[in-house]
């Protein structure tokens, strides 16, 4: 009873469009950042290591190499600072996190692309 | 508090100490306000509460609002367990013909109005002004609706029997160097010959939890009446599922 009254009082804060994505696909987030007065967007391209947690507290964890250092950044999904999640390519992944992908360095980050029917 | 010697005095009342309602915390979570800022919240199921009875200065000494909330099971057969609700229980919200209510009746005296509701597992009462409630009336949380922060009161989630360093964020001492099985030990507790006693209120180890809380100036996020929630920001003692106080701060 008491979980049905959380997911109750969550509703309203959860995404309409959740965006769809999985781990170890490489993707592209649209952050709204306000600079004063405007708003504009920012991108943060990389892998998609792991999610975590449910409802308003499900997070997603992305990594890229900036300059040769491992950069990961943890944007909680149904923020509306994250505007938009564009996936770019898919990969085979056998694991539900890709924390392995930290100790791998230059061609071994890379995964084994997979191939899906372009659905619409 | 009820003492007929010492009726509270109307000059010193400051705040509406009444406007509260009883409720049930459901748990914390966490939502999204209009910027995409992140509000963890506390959920509580408030109300609706009937007011079970009236303290007033003349006959208790003081003026109060004794709500209820929860209906309470009637016990089935002949035997009443703990978890039911006795017969007191039961004569104390709605008018059952006992002998001595018979009696006093008979005898001119005048029996105090009843709710004439359900008996109830949670009982408290709201010291303060009791001008606009009458017994029996049920509130719900739209009393609350347009307060914009409240006082949480419940029981904390109790500790058991703890040692210094739980249950006052004592260092306790070192891992090493030279310590012998007192790793999580206080230190020294007071001097030597002068005063060779202990000085009251020295803290140590004993019984954490369990106690009644009150967590002041907590944030209304919002007033769901549809379904009798509160959410309000931040955290308030005891487990989930635990009976809490919420009333208007009395915080300037």
């Amino acid at each position: 009873m008491s979980q049905e009254i959380l997911q109750l009082v969550e509703k309203d804060s959860l995404k309409d469009d959740v965006p769809q994505f999985d781990v170890g696909d490489t993707v592209e987030v649209h952050i709204k950042i306000l600079e004063g007065e405007k708003e504009r967007i920012q991108k943060f391209a990389g892998t998609v290591l792991a999610r975590s947690g449910s409802g308003t507290r499900e997070m997603f964890v992305v990594r890229r190499i900036v300059a040769g250092e491992g950069v990961e950044r943890k944007f909680p999904l149904h923020s509306p600072r994250v505007a938009e999640v564009v996936v770019k390519r898919s990969s085979v992944v056998r694991r539900a996190k890709l924390y392995y992908l930290r100790d791998r360095v230059g061609k071994a980050v890379r995964l084994k692309e997979q191939r899906r029917p372009v659905s619409g | 508090m009820a003492n007929r010697l010492c009726p509270v005095s109307n000059d010193h009342k400051v705040y509406d100490m009444t406007k509260g309602i009883l409720g049930q915390k459901v748990g914390m979570t966490q939502i999204y306000d209009e910027s995409g800022i992140v509000i963890p919240v506390t959920v509580i199921q408030a109300g609706p509460c009937h007011i079970l009875q009236l303290r007033t200065v003349e006959r208790d000494g003081y003026e109060a609002v004794q709500l209820g909330f929860v209906d309470k099971k009637r016990p089935k057969g002949r035997r009443t367990q703990s978890s039911q609700a006795s017969r007191s229980e039961r004569g104390h919200v709605a008018d059952i013909s006992s002998k001595r209510t018979k009696r006093r009746k008979s005898a001119g005296v005048e029996i105090s109005p009843k709710a004439e509701c359900e008996p109830k597992h949670f009982i408290r009462e709201l010291v303060g002004e009791t001008d606009g409630y009458e017994v029996g009336q049920e509130l719900t949380v739209t009393a609350l609706a347009d307060v914009k922060q409240v006082d949480v009161t419940g029981t904390s989630k109790g500790r058991g029997f703890s040692g210094v360093m739980k249950r006052h964020n004592f260092h306790g001492q070192r891992a090493t160097h030279g310590v012998k099985k007192c790793h999580r030990h206080a230190g020294s507790t007071g001097m030597s010959a002068s005063p060779s006693r202990l000085f009251k209120g020295v803290r140590m180890a004993g019984q954490y939890g369990n106690a009644k809380i009150t967590v002041r100036n907590l944030d209304v996020v919002r007033v769901d009446a549809e379904n009798n929630l509160i959410l309000v920001r931040g955290g308030v003692p005891g487990p989930n599922g635990g009976y809490v106080i919420v009333r208007e701060t009395n915080m300037v």
